[in-house]
């Protein structure tokens, strides 16, 4: 996805986002493997719990660190009942920024929508967008059809509500379904009313891979606003049928997740090399030079 | 891109040359190196940096024999307007973080996008010269001596920092004066003021600092400036300054009317200068460098520090002021700035004036060599770590671009070499060492959001 970058932000320099308290739950990988860490992002009701759930231990015990965070007004970070997607986007490049190495973003639902805009101001080592609610008057549209209920009372500023039978297959007992979304919060307001118009986000910094993943039976994203996002990044989506939208709760959430670190282990298999290589040969060619400081020369 | 090295089939002056291929060389690992290798890395090009002190940072870190930062050094531009715009600050420092602060942002910048084992620690740039092809050679030797070594780049940043070669002014009769006199970059603690006779001279942001440190520490303090200025506050209206100042820029509201409102928040805050015994401004807002202090006029108010005009000369046993009085400090710092040096290039290729200053497109981009630039050589009104991260992606794309699209670059290249001089500045800028590369933020980024439009290669 290409794109001009823009770089006056006048309004961000002048205004910027309140701090707040932010949760962030993470597991490590037993022994570190110079793997890039991954960053879940849950999306608008969902808090760090729902990755805490599976993903994140699969993801640590795969040699990747984990970490998941909640947006503010989520699960254990702070409140904030006025609060804009900007201030998300803030969230999560602060808390990307803060990991030791370079991360991978992963963001569900509306949170795909928070890291597709984050990656325009984070240079991630890669993106992935988990049953990408991006927004728009057709999604709109889309939700208000299949559930009117859950639906309406977010255009007047209530809760946007998504049912059990669309978050979940049926092959979740309904008791452990009923245990989720009763953990389920709210998004604020203000961001709730951006879903439907919002500037579509900038083109990524750095250019780093981007993968869509999803379900066709997601009763949330559409097959076909998943292919749309996936070839607006270049690319196909990875669907797993028989899912619902909640990717990392339902009954099968081990496919994804293997899928998503499977296609990292390619992508980065490529470029792990270290950038001083060639000066191992040189040395043995000339008379070392080193400083008196023997602790001052890293090669 | 040559990531192997070849055994040395090139040779200069007897010596060998290793060619490092497709590889660029950054010179310096402060703040403007440290986004210059990690921009061109994610730009596909291999980096060599090479760095003198023995650990990242440059300029911020206290530990470098070149760092000008003195223990109280805290930040003049506030968090948003200072950082690395895709790696921000942590929310949980303060809106104006401390020196020590700012070395361990640019650590863990660093670590994070894994700039270390790019960075060639304790080895000197000696010389820097072109060759055939756009190409260079690069010899270098380590800081404590050591046999030298060329290796060739296919391009130059040089990022070297403009603030460790002090500018010091000769007085006539210095060499009589009994006291002390020192330049800023020896000061760093406040324990060298204490119960001394102080005179501080220069009123940029580190010698109000200074007068500060002075008032609080030192038996007696006297502030000499050869004119009078405007003294921001850090804070207006409970807002950083900066950050207000912004929002009328955001406005795009028109110089004319910024002046008027900047004037006129400066006299309900700060007030009347003269009623201090600081001389009027000779000028307006905007058009000398900001100097951000909120104590100075505190302790001119308590009387702990004396305003005085500009030095005229040394006596034995004191100083002579321009208006004819004496006074008898036994400390003189002299607060008097810094001048940019490149000791490894030729004046030439970088167009060095008389009065060596480099004459650069953008203060970035020679005008008679392609493949060479300057990092961080600004001045701006705001923090320079945005700027610097935005100037070396425009130096990345530069440098793709005439791999990707020889006809586009041929373009680019054609104006930047015709390109007159030009301020980057809103407000027409005072002519002095301190003044010639002082931006604006925002025009010089205007400026740089233009270049980088037309540096974009198609994906």
């Amino acid at each position: 996805m290409a794109g001009r970058t823009r770089i006056m932000r006048a309004r961000e320099w002048a205004y910027p986002v309140p701090p707040v308290r932010r949760e962030v739950l993470s597991a490590q990988p037993e022994a570190d493997e110079g793997r890039p860490p991954v960053l879940f992002v849950p999306g608008f009701g969902h808090g760090a719990w729902a990755f805490a759930q599976f993903w994140l231990g699969h993801t640590a015990a795969r040699g990747f660190p984990a970490y998941a965070m909640s947006l503010r007004g989520h699960g254990a970070s702070g409140s904030a009942p006025h609060t804009t997607l900007r201030a998300y986007v803030h969230d999560v490049v602060q808390v990307a920024a803060g990991l030791p190495r370079q991360a991978v973003l992963v963001g569900h639902g509306a949170g795909a929508l928070v890291v597709a805009k984050a990656l325009a101001r984070y240079p991630a080592r890669a993106g992935v967008l988990a049953a990408p609610v991006l927004g728009g008057f057709g999604s709109f549209a889309a939700a208000l059809w299949r559930n009117p209920l859950g639906t309406i009372p977010a255009v007047f500023g209530g809760p946007l509500r998504l049912g059990r039978r669309q978050l979940f297959s049926r092959e979740l007992p309904a008791e452990t379904a009923r245990q989720y979304t009763s953990r389920l919060g709210r998004a604020a307001p203000l961001a709730q009313w951006q879903l439907l118009a919002h500037r579509p986000a900038e083109a990524p910094v750095g250019a780093p891979p981007v993968l869509v993943v999803g379900s066709p039976d997601d009763r949330v994203v559409s097959v076909s606003t998943l292919q749309r996002t996936a070839a607006r990044y270049g690319g196909a989506p990875l669907l797993f049928p028989g899912m619902g939208h909640d990717l990392m709760l339902d009954a099968r959430w081990r496919e994804p997740i293997d899928a998503i670190l499977d296609w990292l282990e390619k992508a980065f298999a490529a470029t792990e090399r270290s950038p001083l290589i060639g000066y191992e040969r040189l040395d043995d060619l000339l008379p070392p030079v080193r400083p008196a400081d023997p602790g001052a020369w890293v090669a | 891109m040559s990531e192997t090295i070849s055994p040395p089939s090139l040779w200069r002056d007897g010596r060998p040359v290793y060619d490092r291929g497709g590889t660029v060389c950054v010179i310096g690992a402060g703040a403007s190196g440290l986004a210059a290798i990690k921009n061109l890395k994610e730009h596909g090009f291999g980096v060599d940096c090479y760095e003198r002190e023995t650990g990242v940072g440059g300029a911020w870190n206290w530990r470098h024999d070149r760092s000008p930062v003195y223990a109280s050094t805290h930040l003049i531009s506030s968090k948003p307007l200072t950082q690395y715009p895709d790696f921000p600050m942590p929310d949980t420092w303060p809106d104006y973080p401390h020196h020590s602060q700012l070395l361990s942002y640019l650590e863990r910048y660093a670590d994070h996008f894994d700039l270390r084992s790019h960075i060639w620690f304790g080895t000197e740039v000696v010389r820097v010269e072109p060759v055939e092809g756009g190409r260079w050679d690069v010899t270098t030797r380590g800081a404590r001596g050591g046999a030298e070594r060329t290796q060739r780049y296919a391009a130059v940043v040089v990022a070297n920092g403009h603030n460790w070669w002090p500018k010091t002014p000769a007085y006539e009769g210095q060499e009589q004066f009994r006291g002390e006199v020192v330049h800023a970059s020896a000061y760093s603690d406040p324990a060298q003021l204490r119960g001394r006779k102080v005179l501080v001279v220069g009123a940029g942001n580190t010698g109000c600092d200074l007068a500060v440190e002075a008032a609080q520490q030192a038996a007696k303090c006297w502030h000499s400036t050869r004119r009078g200025y405007w003294y921001t506050p850090k804070y207006v209206m409970g807002r950083p300054a900066d950050q207000v100042n912004d929002l009328t820029l955001a406005l795009r509201l028109p110089l004319r009317l910024r002046q008027w409102l900047f004037h006129r928040v400066l006299r309900m805050t700060v007030g009347d200068l003269s009623r201090f015994g600081l001389p009027r401004p000779d000028h307006k807002v905007y058009e000398t460098h900001p100097i951000v202090n909120s104590q100075l006029i505190y302790y001119l108010g308590h009387g702990r520090i004396t305003p005085v005009p500009d030095v005229a000369r040394f006596t034995r046993t004191g100083v002579e002021l321009t208006d004819g009085s004496t006074i008898d400090p036994d400390l003189v710092l002299l607060a008097t700035g810094y001048l940019p040096r490149f000791e490894f290039l030729a004046p030439e290729i970088l167009n060095l004036d008389a009065d060596g200053r480099p004459r650069l497109h953008m203060h970035t981009f020679s005008r008679t060599h392609p493949t060479i630039a300057v990092a961080g050589l600004l001045q701006p009104d705001s923090g320079l770590f945005t700027l610097v991260h935005w100037q070396t992606v425009a130096i990345a794309r530069w440098l793709r671009l005439r791999e990707s699209d020889p006809q586009r670059a041929a373009a680019f290249w054609n104006a930047v070499a015709s390109s007159p001089d030009r301020r980057w500045t809103q407000a027409k800028v005072k002519d002095s060492t301190r003044h010639w590369f002082e931006v604006g933020h925002t025009v010089y980024l205007r400026a740089l959001q233009k270049t980088l439009d037309e540096l974009e290669v198609a994906a």
